[in-house]
């Protein structure tokens, strides 16, 4: 193996031979642009980025204004006679088992599972990423700590949490449910950004910053972390969707949501006794999970490449 | 290096007595009697709950309880089953099987998964690279109860291609479709990371460099591209291990298999801290393996990654 | 490449493993094969405690125990008793019964079954100090005890009079005690059992139509295997070489080995297939009503619900749900609308009985009764909810029925899930239901008696919810100390017809019995349990 740190000496040119005053003159009549900046730049021409943003809007949209999109109540007055039947003039998407109509249950349910797959997914990322970065980072007693935690927490499976945190909890609302969630998946995100951080913490820039004298913490955020974050946005903008997908599992095990929460898990959980014969009851919460995620998963790579160094620098 | 591996090793101990503690009170704090439970809507007098409620300690403190499992650890006795089965056999039983599923599950979506993801990642933006994403979007929205049924239907039932559900000794041919079913959410995940850093390290100075020395192109990719975007795939996939051994809870259900998942499952539904407890403890240090086994990959991966310390 | 290596390595290990597996069962083979091919394979679930009669009070246990052991009585489709290992069993007043066993009866290791067998049993199971979970099954039997960690070792009713015969003396006459013998708390032990009687647990020696495939017969968890008892002589002789018994944590599971050939009976159908079961197996599909009696109870305890307001509410609520609709359209008629509180395959049932419009769909009446509620007090905005527990296949119903409810009254109504069942008994048994909650019972044998009293007499042990009515406990008095069946009947009939005025609980359905045979295996007949009578199942 060859050691780094040994030095690529001979790389460098002699001292005298370096026109040293033309290095040192810098242009200062500029002012420094962040890396955000950059990316803001970089993300603003591109198409997907703006169609990906229209998307989470109008699903943002419908979450928090559901009766703009549907006039019909959709918990009240379902009627069994309509039990899985297909779509008919003001139900265009036809019925649930339960006889209720399908578009509104859509439409209403975006509330809860947005919130859930958002809110969960935030907490895992930023409480996930800050400690994995640290542990990445710093090594030694904390990482040994701070992994160990995560390997307690991600071990403890997530049904007997929840059974007990939901017993504990006075109300069960998506807010509780996506704190829940967020409680045993963290480990996750923490190991990925911690790989991902121990690797870039040896490239030769965060040397060349070290030698420069910046502070540690200063490198972490300014340096390591913007090269690192790539598989973190990558397996946050996927999880957004098994988050939403495992709400469903906990409601359909009691110990999520209550039934009269509506939410495209909760229907995708139910509409499992009419997988065989009503196929389009399952269909529809599950498209617009997919949508929910797709766009999520578009202006994610869209962040990603706009942030990561590498990446801009090519363009 | 080996220091580094035996202070690892030495961690395991105080996270053991954490873990088991942790759990052995989330157990406990689990509402209602599971004796009376057992008897369905049928009490018996009170005399037979109490007297087994007295069996298995559970009218002490929790921490007396929780001493009484300790100490029967160290003389080699994990506690029993209600039912008055040996923890020690039903680990025994579970393991090994959800073992073989979880190592296929993980050997399916690493190699499907690095593959698909390195071609979407090479061809960003094209054909291949949408359709990966189509797919990759369907396995994350559609739950595994119903890819698994859908599956098990065609594969199984209508061409007859694999046993329906998995039969005694669980043998591997009877694994492999529980295997990709298990596989399925994963399988998005490694794509989409794979896809990632292969399209990052493809903008990579050394990728540049390599090309510019005439390496084929073929070369470039294994070599270069390849080796050095495995890194988060591989965190993840270590990750992935526990999921993967005690998430299974849908798909050993839809194959009828015996595994850790289901267990731990009905172990929790009936409030039995010993079985709970220990197999909780078990994937703690399955964790705590897999996840040094990763950080050591990391130095084999990528040469400026060292533990030597 | 590293990975790509880790994965071989696994493969590699797990197929050793496999070897190891198989060269397991290809040594104990040659002992099964003779009859293998006349294995019956059904479903079923590991056994919550270990085999001892005395102690199997759940499904998954019991039609093991029924079918390695024999008791003195067995029953026949219609739950008809017909004497199995008992030549007689009389009594003149019901109170003092003489049982005479059959000449020869042995136990599968080849010891005699006598009178000594059933007495000592039944004296080990009612033993408060053993804690046996069906000990209360011998609480009419003079001298039983249920004082905690009390050592009763003898029932003073119980007499042992020669090797065949004993008699039994109730603590009170009973005139069909008969028949509650076929259950599997009072079947006969060896004498070996009682040296370890954990140890027979695990590997049971009976004296039934089957017995346990060798030491190995039970896999837990797994399955378990029984073959023919050669020793075995009474009604239930099977024409087939044994049964299999395979165990499944999920119906859809043991529903697609039907499908796929792996699985010769199958005696439950999940919800996923209810809408094709019927096409897809033709005649080879059976749906018929079984003893499983399925309600909602609405606790005595809870403001609104008590007095004349609270059965003026409970008349509504049973008016307000829509039963034909509810098991035609979400359960596909596999269940079946219920009448009384019993089961149409128990003998003395009724669909005539007076009141019993209470259970039919009245929207008009329901909306009716429930405004003279609210004049005495106004029901406001609560909201009327209806607790299981989501850990069994209710949440579709419930929501129905809450549904129906809602649409024909006018009020909020919707189910409250419980993560597990020990939850949701916790919160029936310390009285702090906000609503009703479901509610039910699976007849342990084929009478009146066992559906109506554990549920609605004084302090019986599942009466959870409160209910105390002097009538009907008179009632229920009067028809278990008849002295002919047929009286007793007409006593029992009339204490339903208390339970309808008052409603303690309000019955929804019946639970059919649902299952598919494949093609390889003829003449499968379901018991009045739901359990397939096994023994006369052949294989083609």
């Amino acid at each position: 193996m060859q050691n780094s740190s040994s030095g690529p000496g001979h790389f460098v040119a002699q001292l005298d031979d370096t026109p040293l005053a033309a290095v040192d003159s810098v242009d200062e009549s500029e002012k420094a642009r962040s890396s955000f900046a950059d990316a803001w730049d970089a993300m603003r021409g591109r198409p997907m980025f703006w169609i990906s943003l229209v998307m989470i809007a109008l699903i943002l949209v419908v979450a928090a204004f559901p009766n703009l999109f549907t006039q019909t109540k959709p918990n009240l007055g379902c009627l069994l006679p309509d039990s899985n039947g297909g779509p008919e003039a003001g139900h265009p998407f036809g019925f649930t088992r339960q006889g209720c109509d399908i578009y509104s249950r859509v439409i209403f349910g975006a509330q809860a599972s947005v919130t859930v797959g958002i809110l969960a997914t935030v907490l895992v990322t930023v409480f996930g990423g800050i400690i994995g970065a640290l542990a990445g980072f710093y090594g030694g007693f904390l990482d040994a700590v701070v992994s160990r935690i995560g390997d307690i927490f991600f071990a403890i499976p997530t049904v007997l949490g929840a059974i007990v945190l939901m017993s504990v909890l006075p109300t069960r609302t998506p807010v509780t449910v996506a704190l829940v969630l967020a409680l045993f998946a963290w480990p996750q995100i923490a190991r990925i950004m911690r790989g991902s951080v121990v690797a870039a913490k040896n490239a030769d820039y965060v040397t060349a910053s070290i030698a420069l004298g910046v502070s540690r913490f200063r490198i972490l955020v300014r340096h390591v972390v913007p090269n690192a974050i790539a598989p973190v946005i990558v397996v946050a903008t996927t999880s957004l969707g098994t988050f939403i997908v495992a709400e469903a599992t906990l409601s359909f095990l009691g110990i999520g949501l209550p039934p009269d929460v509506m939410s495209w898990g909760n229907d995708i959980g139910q509409a499992r006794a009419s997988i065989a014969t009503a196929p389009m009851v399952l269909f529809y919460p599950a498209a617009a999970l997919s949508l929910t995620v797709l766009s999520f998963l578009v202006l994610g790579d869209v962040v990603r490449d706009a942030l990561d160094p590498k990446a801009r620098a090519r363009r | 290096m080996f220091r580094y591996i035996g202070l690892r090793l030495l961690q395991l101990i105080p996270v053991f007595f954490g873990a088991t503690l942790l759990i052995y009170f989330m157990v406990f704090s689990l509402p209602g009697d599971p004796i009376a439970a057992l008897f369905g809507e049928r009490p018996p007098p009170q005399s037979v709950i109490d007297t087994i409620r007295e069996q298995y300690h559970l009218n002490d403190p929790f921490i007396v309880q929780y001493l009484y499992y300790v100490g029967g650890i160290l003389t080699g006795d994990l506690g029993t089953t209600y039912s008055g089965r040996p923890v020690s056999d039903l680990l025994g039983q579970a393991f090994p099987i959800t073992f073989r599923l979880a190592m296929l599950a993980l050997f399916f979506e690493a190699v499907a998964g690095i593959a698909v993801g390195l071609i979407a990642g090479l061809r960003k933006g094209k054909f291949f690279d949408a359709s990966a994403l189509v797919v990759s979007l369907l396995l994350i929205s559609v739950p595994t109860f119903v890819v698994g049924f859908i599956l098990q239907y065609v594969f199984s039932i209508q061409l007859g291609l694999f046993r329906t559900t998995v039969g005694p000794g669980a043998p591997i041919q009877d694994l492999i479709l529980p295997a990709i079913v298990l596989a399925t959410v994963s399988f998005a995940y490694i794509v989409r990371l794979t896809r990632a850093s292969v399209a990052d390290n493809m903008q990579a100075d050394f990728v540049r460099t390599a090309t510019a020395k005439g390496l084929t192109r073929g070369r470039v990719v294994r070599v270069h591209i390849l080796r050095n975007s495995l890194i988060p795939v591989v965190t993840f996939l270590g990750v992935d291990i526990g999921s993967l051994m005690v998430g299974a809870i849908v798909t050993e259900g839809i194959f009828n298999i015996n595994g850790v998942g289901g267990t731990v499952y009905q172990a929790i539904k009936r409030g039995e801290g010993p079985t709970v407890v220990s197999f909780v403890a078990v994937m703690v240090i399955i964790y705590m393996l897999a996840n040094l086994l990763v950080d050591l990959l990391y130095a084999a991966l990528d040469p400026r990654i060292r533990y030597a310390k | 490449m590293k990975i790509r290596r880790i994965g071989i390595g696994a493969l590699a290990l797990a197929a050793a493993s496999t070897l190891v597996l198989a060269g397991c069962s290809s040594s104990e083979s040659p002992a099964s094969t003779s009859s293998s091919s006349s294995i019956i394979t059904t479903n079923g679930s590991e056994p919550q405690n270990p085999l001892i009669p005395t102690n199997t009070t759940e499904t998954g246990g019991g039609k093991i125990a029924t079918s390695i052991f024999a008791g003195l009585v067995s029953y026949d489709a219609d739950g008809a008793i017909e004497n199995d290992v008992a030549q007689s069993i009389e009594s003149d007043d019901k109170q003092l019964w003489t049982v005479t066993l059959k000449d020869d009866q042995k136990f599968s290791d080849g010891s005699a079954v006598t009178a000594k067998s059933f007495v000592d049993a039944w004296n080990w199971g009612a033993n408060p100090k053993n804690a046996q979970g069906a000990a209360y099954f011998f609480d009419n039997i003079e001298g039983f005890s249920a004082e905690e960690g009390a050592d009763v070792p003898e029932l003073s009713g119980l007499k042992v009079v020669d090797d065949k015969t004993f008699t039994v003396q109730l603590s009170a006459p009973e005139a069909d005690w008969t028949q509650r013998l076929g259950y599997t708390a009072y079947m006969p032990l060896p004498e070996s059992a009682y040296d370890d009687m954990d140890a027979f647990g695990e590997n049971p020696i009976g004296n039934g139509p089957y017995m346990i495939d060798g030491a190995d017969g039970w896999q837990h968890d797994v399955q378990i295997a029984l073959v023919t008892n050669p020793e075995y002589n009474g009604v239930r002789k099977p024409v087939n070489g044994g049964l299999t018994i395979k165990f499944y944590t999920t119906l859809d599971a043991a529903y697609a080995d039907v499908q796929g050939g792996n699985l010769d009976v199958l005696d439950q159908i999940p919800d996923t297939a209810f809408e094709t079961y019927e096409s897809e197996f033709g005649d080879r599909a059976v749906n018929q009503p079984a003893a499983i009696f399925q309600s909602i109870t609405i606790p005595q305890y809870l403001p609104h619900w008590t007095g004349e307001e609270g059965a003026l509410r409970r008349a509504a609520i049973s008016q307000a749900i829509n039963r034909d609709e509810i098991t035609k359209v979400l359960f596909q008629g596999t269940r079946t609308p219920a009448t009384d509180f019993t089961s149409p395959v128990i003998k003395g049932y009724s669909d005539s009985l007076k009141g019993a419009d209470v259970l039919k769909f009245n929207p008009d009446e329901a909306k009716k009764l429930w405004a003279q509620a609210d004049a005495i007090a106004p029901y406001g905005d609560t909201v009327f909810d209806i607790a299981y527990n989501s850990d069994g296949p209710h949440q579709a119903w419930v929501d129905a029925a809450t549904q129906s409810i809602a649409n024909t009254l006018g009020i909020k109504a919707q189910g409250k899930p419980y993560a597990t069942f020990a939850e949701a008994l916790a919160d029936r048994d310390a009285d702090k239901l906000t609503g009703a909650t479901r509610s039910g019972w699976q007849a342990d044998y084929p009478s009146l008696y066992n559906f109506l009293a554990p549920n609605y007499q004084t302090g019986a042990g599942s009466n959870y919810e409160g209910y105390s009515s002097p009538e009907f406990d008179k009632l229920l008095e009067e028809g278990s100390t008849a002295t002919d069946v047929d009286s007793a009947t007409a006593k029992f009939q009339e204490a339903q017809e208390v339970l309808l005025k008052d409603l303690p609980a309000i019955p929804l359905w019946y639970q059919n019995v649902n299952g598919v045979s494949s093609e390889s295996v003829s003449n499968v007949v379901f018991g009045w349990d739901s359990v397939p009578l096994y023994f006369q199942i052949t294989k083609n």
